[in-house]
C-alpha cells in the first residue's frame, strides 16, 4: 500500500502547510488547483485518498466529489474534504454525496493526519 | 370622436342643399294652394281648377325629383357618415 | 240594371279575393319571401286608407254642395308629404327606433311611458273614430240601396240596418283573422296591408273609370267639360278664405295624427326609404283620386233629377246611362273605401284599447304585475281581437243611433277636428325637448273638451244632446259661452270656430304647462331620444345635442356605480378624448367602456339594455331600468362596506407577505454574506493555525524554512486585517455614517497620490496620462477619491494580463461633470461578469493574485454614491476600463 495523496486546493499557503505535514510522515503529495481539470488528474494520478477544498476555482469541489463517486473504477477511494465556510449544511451536503470525512478549516495538523492515516488503513 | 369638419366633401355639402331644398318644397306649396283663398271672390271656375291642379302636379313632379336625387345621395343612410342635420 | 243577387254574389267574391289575397301574403311573408311585399308601392298604397268612402262617394257631393272647397282635405296631406324631411321623416324613424305601436303609444312613451297619457288619447280616439267608422257603414249601406230591388224605392230600415250589420261583423271577422296574428307591432300586418294596396287599386281605377266616362262619354271631351263647369251652377260659388286656410291644416293635421293613418305611415312602415318613394306619389294618387270629382258632381247635377243625392253621383251616374259594368265597379270602389278605412281604424284602435286600457287594468285586477310571461301574449290577443269586436259594435250602434242621419256627412271633419287636438302633443313631443307630461295632458284634455262642447256635441243637432236653448242662448243664459259663438265670435263658420278655439286652448294649455312643470327622469330621457332621434342612431353631430345625451347617461351611470366613481369614469374619458369636464362625446368605445364598467355592477345584459335604452332602439322600460339601478345602488352599498373591509384585510396580509419576503430575503443575502466572510476569514486563518502548529513543534526544519513559514503567518495576518477593515469600512458606507471632508482639490494630486500609493504593485505596469486634460479642480473629499483611485489602479496591476501591462488615465470634461476613465490593456471582464464586478466577494480570479476579499470595487462603488457620482465599466475600451464620474456641481475648472 503506497502513501500517496492528491491535494486539490487553491490557497497556496494551505497547499504548503498540508503539503509539509503529510511529506514529512513519508507521504507522497500531488496537488492540483483548479476545479474544472480535477476529476482528470484523480482518474489520472490515482492517488490512494483525495484531499478535496469546496471552494475551487471553476468548479465547486462537491461536484469534483460526485464525479468520483459516479466512476467505478475509482470505488472505495477515500475523499477528505475540507471547507472554510464550516456551516452545518455543507457537512450534510458532504456526507449525503458520500465524501469519506469532512474537515473544517481552520484544522488542526495531527488531526489531518490522523484522519488520513485512518482513511488509508496506513 | 371628431367634428365633422368644416369643409364637407362636395358630396356632403350637395346633400345638405338637396335636403334644403326638400324642406322649403311645402313652403311653396303651401304658398301656391293658399292662393285660391286670396282670390276667394272669383270661386270655381276653369282656370281656377287647372291651376290648381297644375301646381299640384308641378310640386309632385318636384318632389318626386327631390326624392330620387335624396335616396341616390345616401342622405337617407345616416348609419355611416354625417347625418343632415335634423330639423 | 244589373241583379241584386249578382251584386251581393260580385261583392262575395270580392272579399273572397280580398281574403285570398290577405293570406298569401301572410303566407308569403311567413316563409321570409318579402319581395314585393316590402316595395314602397304597397307602402303608399295602403297610405290610401285615408281616402274613405267619405272620398269616393262624400267628395262629390262635398264638391256639388260648396264647389271648391273639398279640394282642401287633399291639399293639407298633400303638404305634409311633400313636407316629409320636416316630420314625416322624423315620426317614422322614432316610430322604429321605439317600436311604437300606435299614436297613444308614441305620446305616452314620449311623456315618460305616461299611462294616464295613454288612456287620453285612446279615448279620445275612439270618439273622434267611431262616427267616422259610422259613416262607412252607412254608406256601405246606402250604395247596396241603390242596386236594390225596386230601383227608386229605399230600402225598408230594416233592410239597412241589417246589412249594415253584416258588413260590420264580415269586417270584423276580417279584421280579426288578419290583424291579431301577431302581438309585436314591429312584425308587421302583411296580409292586410297588401289587401288595402288592392283595395286602394281598385278604388283609383273605378273612380278614374267613372271620371274618364263623365268626361268623355257624357260631358264630349275636355273642353266640353271645361265649358260646362263655366255654366254650371257651382261656377262662382265663392270661396271661404277661413275654411279653406282652416280646412287646408285640418286635413294636414289628420294625415298625421289619425289613428288609421299613423297605424299604415309609422307602424307598417318597412323600410325609411319607402317614405322617399310615397312623398310623391302618395300626393299623385290624391290628386289623381280629386281630379274628375269637380266634372263629375257638374254632369251628375246637371244631368240627375233634382233631388238626387249628390253623394251617390259616382254610383248612379253610369246607372243611368246603362253602364252596370262600370257601376258595379264604382260599387267595388266605395266598399273597398269604407271596408279598408274600418279595417285599418279597427286595428289602430284596438291595439290601443288593449295596450293602454285592457292590459293596465288586467294586471292591477290580477296584481300579479307583468311577471309572467306566456299568458300575457294570448291575454293581449284576446283583448285586441275583442276590442276589434267592440270598436266595430261602437260603429254600428253610433249608425243606428243616429239613424243614418244627413249629420253624418258632416262627421268626416268633425272627427278631423277631434284627432288634430293629437297634434301640439305630438309635433312638440318631437320637437321640443321641454314638453312634458302635464303639459301634454293638459293641452289634449283642454282642447277635447272645446272640440267636444263646440263642434261634436252641437252636431247632433238641436235636440240631440244639446238643447236649442243652449245652442241659441249658452249654458245657463251666458251668452259669451255659446258652443258656436264662444266670446261672442258667431260671425265665424262653426268648423273653424272650434276649430280655432280648440286649439287654441290645446296649444296654450300645453305649452304654459310644459314651461311651468318640470319633468320627471323618464320623461327628460324619452324627450331626448325623441327630439334627438337622429343624433342617436348617427352619433358624432350634432356635439350640444350628444352633451344632453352624455348627461342622461351620467345620470344612469350614478345611480349605479356610485357619484364619485361615475364622475370619475366619464371625467377619464373626457380627457382621453381631450375634452374638459364629465362629459365626453358619446362614441361606441366610451358606450363599450362603459357598459363595461356597469356590467361590473348589475351583470353585462342589464348593463347593455340600459346603455342602449339611452342611446336609442330597446324596448325595455326605463322605468323598469330605473328601479332595478336604485336597487342595485342599495345593494352595492351593503356589499361595498363588505368589500372595504376585506380590501382592508387583503392590504394588510399583503403588506406582511411583502414583509415577510423581504425579511426572507435580507435573511438569505445575510446568510450568504456571512458565509462569505466566513470564508474569507477561515482562509488565512488555516494557513496561520497550520504554520504555527508546525513552528511549535519546531523538528525538522531548516532556519529557511522557519523564516519562510514565519513570513506565511505575517502575511496572512496582515490579510486578515486587511479584510477587516474593508468590512469595516464597507459597512460604513453603507450604513451612511461616513462623514465627508468636502474641500477644494486638484484632481492631478489625487491621481499622483494614488499612483504614489500603489508604487510598490505596480511592477511593470505602464502608466500613461494627459496633464493638460487632468487640470480639473473638485469640490470633494479627496482622500476618499483617491482610495477609489487606487483601488482601481491596483486591480489594473494585478488582473491586467498582457505582456507589457498599460493603464491609461483619461480625464473628460462634460456638459454634466468630469469623467475619469482607467483603462488598461489587458483581455477585461467577460460580458457576463460586468454585471456582478462591484458586488461583495467577487472575485473573479483565482485568489493568489487577488490578495484581496473581491471587496474592493463594492467599496469604490459606496464611496462614488456618497460623493454624489458613479463608478461603471466601459464596455468595448479593448481592456478592462472603468469610468469615474463626478458631478459638475462638485467640479469646477481650475
Amino acid at each position: 500500500m503506497g502513501k500517496h495523496v492528491l491535494l486539490i486546493e487553491d490557497e497556496p499557503n494551505i497547499i504548503e502547510a498540508i503539503r509539509f505535514i503529510l511529506s514529512r510522515e513519508g507521504w507522497r503529495v500531488d496537488t492540483h488547483s483548479d476545479g474544472t481539470t480535477a476529476y482528470d488528474r484523480v482518474t489520472a494520478v490515482r492517488p490512494d485518498i483525495v484531499i478535496l477544498d469546496v471552494m475551487l476555482p471553476g468548479r465547486s469541489g462537491f461536484d469534483i466529489l460526485r464525479d468520483i463517486r459516479a466512476d467505478t473504477g475509482l470505488n472505495g477511494l477515500p475523499v477528505l474534504m475540507l471547507t472554510a465556510k464550516g456551516q452545518v449544511k455543507d457537512r450534510e451536503m458532504a456526507e449525503r454525496m458520500g465524501a469519506s470525512r469532512f474537515m473544517a478549516k481552520p484544522f488542526s495538523n495531527t488531526e489531518v493526519l490522523a484522519s488520513v492515516r485512518e482513511l488509508t488503513g496506513a | 370622436m371628431g367634428r365633422a369638419p368644416p369643409f364637407l366633401a362636395r358630396e356632403g355639402y350637395r346633400r345638405r342643399r338637396l335636403a334644403d331644398m326638400a324642406r322649403l318644397l311645402p313652403l311653396v306649396g303651401l304658398a301656391l294652394f293658399l292662393m285660391p283663398a286670396l282670390d276667394a271672390r272669383d270661386g270655381l271656375s276653369a282656370p281656377m281648377l287647372i291651376y290648381l291642379f297644375g301646381a299640384w302636379a308641378g310640386l309632385i313632379t318636384v318632389s318626386a325629383i327631390l326624392a330620387r336625387r335624396l335616396c341616390r345621395s345616401g342622405a337617407m343612410d345616416d348609419s355611416d357618415g354625417p347625418q343632415a342635420e335634423g330639423p | 240594371m244589373i241583379p241584386f243577387d249578382v251584386l251581393v254574389a260580385i261583392c262575395l267574391l270580392y272579399v273572397a279575393l280580398l281574403f285570398g289575397v290577405a293570406f298569401l301574403a301572410e303566407r308569403r311573408a311567413a316563409m321570409g319571401l318579402g319581395g314585393w311585399l316590402r316595395s314602397p308601392a304597397i307602402y303608399t298604397l295602403s297610405l290610401s286608407v285615408y281616402c274613405t268612402a267619405w272620398t269616393f262617394y262624400g267628395a262629390v257631393g262635398y264638391a256639388a254642395r260648396s264647389g271648391l272647397e273639398f279640394v282642401t282635405i287633399y291639399l293639407g296631406p298633400t303638404l305634409v308629404f311633400i313636407g316629409w324631411w320636416w316630420t314625416l321623416r322624423k315620426l317614422v324613424r322614432i316610430g322604429r327606433t321605439q317600436r311604437i305601436t300606435s299614436i297613444a303609444d308614441l305620446i305616452s312613451s314620449r311623456y315618460g311611458k305616461s299611462n294616464a297619457l295613454g288612456v287620453v288619447v285612446t279615448l279620445i280616439a275612439v270618439v273622434g273614430t267611431t262616427p267616422y267608422i259610422a259613416l262607412q257603414l252607412q254608406s256601405v249601406t246606402l250604395s247596396f240601396a241603390v242596386f236594390a230591388p225596386g230601383g227608386a224605392v229605399p230600402w225598408a230600415i230594416r233592410d239597412l240596418n241589417s246589412s249594415a250589420l253584416t258588413v260590420a261583423a264580415g269586417l270584423a271577422v276580417f279584421t280579426i283573422l288578419f290583424g291579431t296574428r301577431n302581438l309585436d307591432a314591429n312584425e308587421r300586418h302583411h296580409g292586410v296591408v297588401t289587401a288595402i294596396a288592392v283595395e286602394a287599386v281598385v278604388k283609383l281605377v273605378a273612380l278614374l273609370a267613372v271620371g274618364i266616362f263623365v268626361v268623355w262619354g257624357i260631358g264630349g271631351g275636355v273642353t266640353a267639360t271645361l265649358d260646362r263647369i263655366e255654366t254650371s251652377p257651382l261656377a262662382g260659388m265663392p270661396i271661404q278664405p277661413g275654411r279653406w286656410i282652416g280646412l287646408t291644416f285640418l286635413s294636414a293635421a289628420a294625415i298625421l295624427t289619425l289613428p288609421r293613418m299613423f297605424q299604415v305611415l309609422v307602424v307598417e312602415n318597412e323600410d325609411e326609404r319607402h317614405l322617399a318613394t310615397a312623398s310623391w306619389a302618395f300626393p299623385a294618387y290624391l290628386m289623381l283620386m280629386s281630379l274628375f270629382v269637380v266634372p263629375i258632381a257638374v254632369v251628375g247635377l246637371a244631368e240627375m233629377p233634382p233631388g238626387a243625392n249628390p253623394d251617390l253621383f259616382v254610383l248612379t251616374l253610369p246607372l243611368a246611362h246603362g253602364q252596370d259594368g262600370l257601376a258595379t265597379l264604382a260599387f267595388l270602389g266605395g266598399f273597398s273605401s269604407a271596408t279598408s278605412m274600418v279595417i285599418v281604424a279597427a286595428i289602430a284602435l284596438s291595439t290601443m284599447v288593449s295596450n293602454h286600457i285592457v292590459m293596465p287594468v288586467f294586471l292591477k285586477l290580477t296584481a300579479t304585475g307583468a311577471t309572467m310571461s306566456g299568458d300575457v301574449r294570448k291575454i293581449v290577443l284576446r283583448a285586441r281581437r275583442v276590442s276589434i269586436g267592440g270598436v266595430l259594435l261602437l260603429g254600428y250602434l253610433y249608425y243606428r243611433l243616429s239613424g243614418g242621419s244627413e249629420a253624418l256627412a258632416a262627421i268626416g271633419l268633425i272627427s278631423f277636428a277631434g284627432v288634430a287636438q293629437f297634434l301640439p302633443a305630438l309635433l312638440g313631443g318631437i320637437l321640443w325637448r321641454g314638453a312634458t307630461r302635464a303639459g301634454a295632458i293638459t293641452g289634449l284634455t283642454l282642447g277635447f273638451a272645446v272640440w267636444a262642447y263646440t263642434l261634436f256635441l252641437p252636431s247632433f243637432g238641436q235636440g240631440g244632446v244639446m238643447g236649442a236653448a243652449l245652442l241659441a242662448e249658452g249654458p245657463w243664459g251666458i251668452g259669451w259661452l255659446r258652443p258656436q259663438g264662444l266670446f261672442g265670435m258667431d260671425g265665424l263658420d262653426p268648423l273653424v270656430h272650434a276649430m280655432v278655439f280648440s286649439m287654441g286652448a290645446n296649444v296654450l294649455g300645453f305649452v304654459t304647462v310644459s314651461l311651468a312643470s318640470f319633468p320627471n327622469p323618464m320623461e327628460r330621457l324619452q324627450a331626448a331620444q325623441f327630439v334627438n332621434v337622429f343624433d342617436h342612431s348617427a352619433p358624432g353631430q350634432g356635439w350640444s345635442q350628444g352633451r344632453a345625451e352624455a348627461e342622461d347617461l351620467l345620470l344612469m351611470a350614478q345611480r349605479i356605480l356610485g357619484p364619485d366613481e361615475a364622475q370619475g369614469l366619464f371625467q377619464r374619458a373626457a380627457a382621453d378624448q381631450g375634452k374638459q369636464g364629465f362629459l365626453p362625446d358619446i362614441t361606441p368605445e366610451f358606450l363599450q367602456r362603459l357598459e363595461r364598467e356597469l356590467a361590473g355592477s348589475v351583470g353585462a345584459a342589464t348593463a347593455h339594455a340600459m346603455v342602449s335604452q339611452i342611446v336609442g332602439r330597446s324596448a325595455v322600460s326605463v322605468e323598469d331600468l330605473m328601479k332595478v339601478a336604485d336597487e342595485t345602488a342599495q345593494m352595492m352599498e351593503y356589499s361595498s362596506q363588505l368589500e372595504a373591509k376585506s380590501e382592508e384585510l387583503a392590504r394588510t396580509a399583503r403588506q406582511l407577505r411583502e414583509a415577510n419576503e423581504k425579511l426572507t430575503e435580507l435573511s438569505v443575502q445575510k446568510d450568504a454574506f456571512l458565509s462569505q466572510i466566513s470564508h474569507e476569514l477561515r482562509t488565512p486563518m488555516t494557513s496561520i493555525r497550520a504554520f504555527s502548529e508546525i513552528l511549535m513543534a519546531g523538528d525538522g526544519m531548516g532556519p529557511g524554512e522557519m523564516r519562510n513559514y514565519s513570513r506565511i503567518i505575517h502575511e496572512e495576518s496582515l490579510r486578515l486585517t486587511r479584510l477587516l477593515d474593508d468590512l469595516l469600512d464597507l459597512s460604513v458606507l453603507e450604513n451612511g455614517q461616513v462623514s465627508l471632508n468636502a474641500q477644494e482639490v486638484a484632481l492631478p494630486d489625487l491621481i499622483d497620490r494614488a499612483l504614489a500609493a500603489t508604487v510598490g504593485l505596480q511592477g511593470g505596469l505602464a502608466i500613461r496620462r494627459d496633464p493638460a486634460a487632468e487640470r480639473v479642480r473638485l469640490m470633494t473629499d479627496g482622500d476618499r477619491l483617491s482610495q477609489v483611485f487606487i483601488n482601481l489602479i491596483s486591480n489594473a496591476h494585478k488582473y491586467c494580463d498582457a505582456s507589457a501591462p498599460e493603464l491609461t488615465i483619461r480625464v473628460r470634461e462634460g456638459r454634466d461633470g468630469v469623467a475619469v476613465d482607467f483603462v488598461d490593456n489587458g483581455s477585461g471582464i467577460p460580458e457576463k461578469s460586468q454585471a456582478i464586478i462591484f458586488e461583495k466577494f467577487s472575485r473573479l480570479s483565482d485568489h493568489r493574485k487577488a490578495g484581496g476579499a473581491g471587496l474592493g470595487l463594492a467599496i469604490c462603488r459606496e464611496i462614488m454614491a456618497r460623493l454624489g457620482g458613479s463608478i461603471v465599466y466601459l464596455p468595448g475600451q479593448g481592456g478592462a476600463a472603468f469610468r469615474v464620474s463626478l458631478p459638475r456641481a462638485r467640479a469646477q475648472a481650475a
